[in-house]
C-alpha cells in the first residue's frame, strides 16, 4: 500500500511575520522558510506506519516554487522515498492544490492520503476536506490517533470539547492534528542519503490544472496592538464594566 | 561563503534540536552541574557521536566544514554541553583513524552511539602548555603496558568509559610520546574529586590517576613515538569545533542584544536609539561576521589537509575565541543590570566560553604555533 503526503513550504514557525508595507501580502525576501509543521506530523505518521509494516512506499508531494525542493528534501531525510515538485510560483489556493493532489493520485494509486490539518501561512483548513470530496474517498480529519486494521482506519479525532472516534473505509484522506506524534529529527547520515533519493518535477499542466487565483486579497494588515489594561477598585465596578463597557453581561 | 543544500540542513537540524532540547534546560544544567548523558545520546542518534568517523563504524562520515557548522548551531543550546560533544568526537576520530581494525571494531561503533563516551587526555599538571614534555610513563612489559602517572583537568574524568590518553614510552623529546586508548574498568585507574569551576558546568572535569595501570598493547593507537602528532592533529580539528562553540554562543548573546535594544526605554526612548548602543551592534556584527569566515576557511584548510592548516587552525581558534568572547561580554553590558543576573543566559555564555581562551592549547600558544608557522614558512 501506498501513501501520499503533501507538504508546504511556509514561513519558519520562529519567525516574526512582518506585513510589507503595501499591505499587499506578508514579508517573505529573505525569510526563513520550512515545513508546515502540521505536514511534517503527516510525514512522521508515513513513516512510522511503514515502519510497522502498513504502508511500503512514501510518497511527498510538495506545490510552489522551485525552493520547495529543499522541502521534500528535508521530508526525504525524515524518511520518504521519493518526491514530486510541481513547479509554480502563483499563489496556490485550497481547491487548486487538491486537484493536482487528485491528479497525482490518479497516477500513483495510493490508498492513504495524509495532509497536514492547515498550513501556518494562510490557515485555510479546507484542502484534506476538498481532495476528500473531488476522489469521493473516506475521511478522517483532525486525527490524533490511527489505528488500522483489514481495509479500515480506527480514528480518534480532535474535537471541540472532546475526542471522536470513528472507523473509516480506506482508501481515505487523513489530516493532522498537532498530538498525532512528534516528528523526528532526520539524523546527519539520512539528510546525506536523501541527496540520492529522485524527486520528479511537474507542472500544473501536466495534470491539465490552471492555478488561476479565485480569491482576490484585498489587503493584508497588522493584527490590532493589545492595549494595556486597568485595575479596577470594587466588585462593583467590575460589574458595570461588564455591562457597559464590554457588552458581555 | 556558500554552503551546500545539505549543510544549511545539518545547521538547520542541529539549531532545532539545540533551541527544543538544549536551551530550555542548559540553565538547570549549569546550576545543578547536571552531565546530560541522555540528550547526548539522543544527539548521538542522530549521528552527533561520530561526525566524522567512517560510516562503515557507525560514523556520519562529514568534513571538518560540516562539524564547525553543527558545534556552532548546538552551542546556540548549551555552549558547555556542545563542547564536550566535540572532545567526545575529537577522542573518537582519534581511535577511528589511528586505532589497529581490531581494535575500532570492538569500540568505534559504541562511541557513535555513547553508549561509550571517550575522553582526551594531554595535560599534566607540569605540563599544560608544555604538553611534550609529559610524564605520565608506560612500560611495556610482554602484552601490557604499564602505565604510572596522572593527567588534570580531563573533560568527563570520572565520567567517560575510554581515555584516548598520550603517554611516554621513550626518550624526553616529542618523539616519545605514544597514544594509548584506555578503559575506565581497567586495573590501576582512578579519578580525582570533580573540579569546581568557573563555567563548563554540565560536563565534569577531574584528574585521572594511572598507578600500574594495566593496559593491552593492541590498544596503542598508530606506532610508538607517534602519540604527540597524533595529539596534534585531534587538536587541528579540535580546536575548530572550540571555536566554534564560541561562535554559535556569541552569535545567540548578539541576537538577543538585537532583541533587547527594540524593548528596553531609558531617557524616553528605546536603548537602540543611542548611538553608541548602535556602534556597538555594528562592531559585533563585523566580527560575528569575520570570524565565520575565518573558522570556515580553516575548516575547508583542514579538510583539503593544506600545509598551512595548522597554522590557519590556530588563527581561527585564537580570533574567534577571544572575539566570540567579547561579542558575549558587550551583550552582557547592553543588558545592563539584568546580563549580571541569572534569569538571563548571558552571564553563563560569558563563563562557558571564558575557558576557549585557554583549553586545547592557551590563546598564546595559539600564536606561539602560528609565528613559528611564519618563521619556518621564511626559511
Ligand atoms: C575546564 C577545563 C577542561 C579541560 N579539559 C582538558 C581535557 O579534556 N584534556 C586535556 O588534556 N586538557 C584539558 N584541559 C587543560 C588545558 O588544555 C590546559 O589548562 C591548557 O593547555 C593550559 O595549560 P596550564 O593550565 O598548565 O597553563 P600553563 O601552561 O601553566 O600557562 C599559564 C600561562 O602562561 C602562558 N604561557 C605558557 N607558555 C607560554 C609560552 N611559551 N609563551 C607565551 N605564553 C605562555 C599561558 O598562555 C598561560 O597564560 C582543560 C582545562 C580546563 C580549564
Amino acid at each position: 500500500m501506498k501513501v501520499l503526503v503533501p507538504i508546504k513550504r511556509v514561513v519558519d514557525y520562529n519567525v516574526k511575520i512582518r506585513v510589507k508595507s503595501d499591505n499587499s501580502g506578508v514579508e517573505l525576501s529573505n525569510i526563513k522558510m520550512s515545513m508546515n509543521p502540521f505536514d511534517e506530523i503527516a510525514v512522521e505518521e508515513a513513516i512510522r506506519l511503514k515502519e510497522a509494516g502498513t504502508v511500503s512506499e512514501i510518497i511527498v508531494i510538495s506545490i510552489g516554487p522551485q525552493q520547495a525542493q529543499e522541502t521534500i528534501r528535508t521530508a526525504l531525510a525524515m524518511g520518504a522515498d521519493r518526491g514530486i515538485l510541481i513547479k509554480t510560483d502563483e499563489l496556490v489556493e485550497p481547491l487548486n492544490v487538491a486537484k493536482l493532489i487528485k491528479g497525482v493520485s490518479e497516477e500513483e494509486n495510493p490508498e492513504i492520503i495524509i495532509l497536514g490539518k492547515q498550513a501556518i501561512d494562510d490557515d485555510s483548513n479546507q484542502t484534506g476536506q476538498m481532495l476528500a470530496a473531488l476522489l469521493g474517498w473516506s475521511q478522517g480529519t483532525f486525527a490524533s490517533e490511527l489505528k488500522f486494521s483489514d481495509g479500515k482506519i480506527n480514528v480518534i479525532r480532535e474535537i471541540d470539547g472532546g475526542l471522536q472516534t470513528i472507523d473509516i473505509k480506506l482508501p481515505s484522506i487523513i489530516t493532522t492534528d498537532l498530538r498525532l506524534n512528534e516528528p523526528r529529527y532526520a539524523s546527519l547520515p539520512n539528510i546525506m542519503k536523501a541527496k540520492k533519493k529522485p524527486i520528479d518535477e511537474k507542472s500544473p499542466e501536466d495534470y491539465n490544472i490552471q492555478i488561476s487565483p479565485m480569491l482576490e486579497i484585498l489587503k493584508v494588515s497588522e493584527p490590532a496592538q493589545r492595549e494595556a489594561g486597568i485595575k479596577v477598585e470594587t466588585v462593583e465596578e467590575l460589574v458595570d464594566k461588564l455591562k457597559n463597557e464590554a457588552g458581555v453581561i | 561563503m556558500k554552503l551546500s543544500e545539505e549543510q544549511i540542513a545539518f545547521y538547520d537540524m542541529a539549531k532545532d534540536f539545540a533551541s527544543k532540547k538544549m536551551a530550555p534546560n542548559a540553565g538547570r544544567w549549569d546550576e545543578e552541574k547536571i552531565f546530560p548523558v541522555d540528550t547526548l545520546r539522543e544527539l548521538a542518534e542522530l549521528g552527533f557521536g561520530g561526525i566524522y568517523v567512517n560510516p562503515d563504524l557507525g560514523g556520519s562520515g562529514l568534513s571538518r566544514l560540516d562539524s564547525s557548522l553543527i558545534f556552532e548551531a548546538l552551542s546556540h543550546g548549551c555552549t558547555s554541553t556542545a563542547a564536550f560533544l566535540s572532545i567526545h568526537n575529537m577522542a573518537n576520530w582519534m581511535i577511528d583513524s589511528f586505532g589497529s581494525a581490531e581494535l575500532k571494531e570492538s569500540i568505534v561503533p559504541d562511541l557513535c552511539t555513547m553508549k561509550k563516551i571517550a575522553s582526551y587526555c594531554l595535560t599534566e599538571a607540569g605540563a599544560g602548555s608544555d604538553a611534550g614534555n609529559l610524564k605520565t610513563k608506560a612500560i611495556k612489559n610482554g602484552d601490557y603496558y604499564i602505565v604510572n602517572g596522572t593527567k588534570s583537568f580531563i573533560s568527563g574524568g570520572g565520567s567517560s568509559d575510554v581515555y584516548v590518553t598520550m603517554v611516554r614510552t621513550g626518550d624526553k623529546s616529542s618523539s616519545g610520546i605514544s597514544t594509548l586508548m584506555i578503559e575506565k574498568d581497567s586495573p590501576g585507574i582512578s579519578f580525582g574529586a570533580q573540579e569546581k569551576k568557573m563555567g563548563w558546568n554540565s560536563q565534569p572535569t577531574a584528574q585521572v590517576i594511572f598507578e600500574d595501570c594495566k593496559v593491552p598493547v593492541k590498544n596503542l593507537l598508530g606506532n610508538e613515538g607517534d602519540g604527540f602528532k597524533i595529539a596534534m592533529k585531534g587538536l587541528d580539528g579540535g580546536r575548530l569545533n572550540i571555536a566554534a562553540c564560541s561562535l554559535g554562543t556569541a552569535q545567540s548573546a548578539f541576537e538577543r542584544a538585537v532583541e533587547y535594544v527594540g524593548d528596553r526605554e531609558q531617557f524616553g526612548k528605546k536603548i537602540q536609539d543611542f548611538q553608541s548602543i548602535q556602534f556597538k551592534l555594528a562592531d559585533m556584527a563585523t566580527e560575528l561576521e569575520a570570524s565565520r569566515l575565518m573558522l570556515r576557511s580553516a575548516a575547508i584548510k583542514v579538510d583539503e589537509n593544506t600545509p598551512d592548516k595548522t597554522k590557519c587552525a590556530a588563527m581561527a581558534k585564537r580570533f574567534v575565541t577571544d572575539l566570540s568572547f567579547k561579542i558575549v561580554n558587550e551583550a552582557l553590558q547592553i543588558h545592563g543590570g539584568y546580563g549580571y543576573l541569572k534569569d538571563y543566559p548571558l552571564e553563563r555564555n560569558l563563563r562557558d566560553v571564558r575557558v576557549h581562551q585557554i583549553l586545547e592549547g592557551t590563546n598564546e600558544i595559539m600564536k606561539v604555533i602560528i609565528s613559528r608557522e611564519i618563521l619556518k614558512e621564511n626559511k
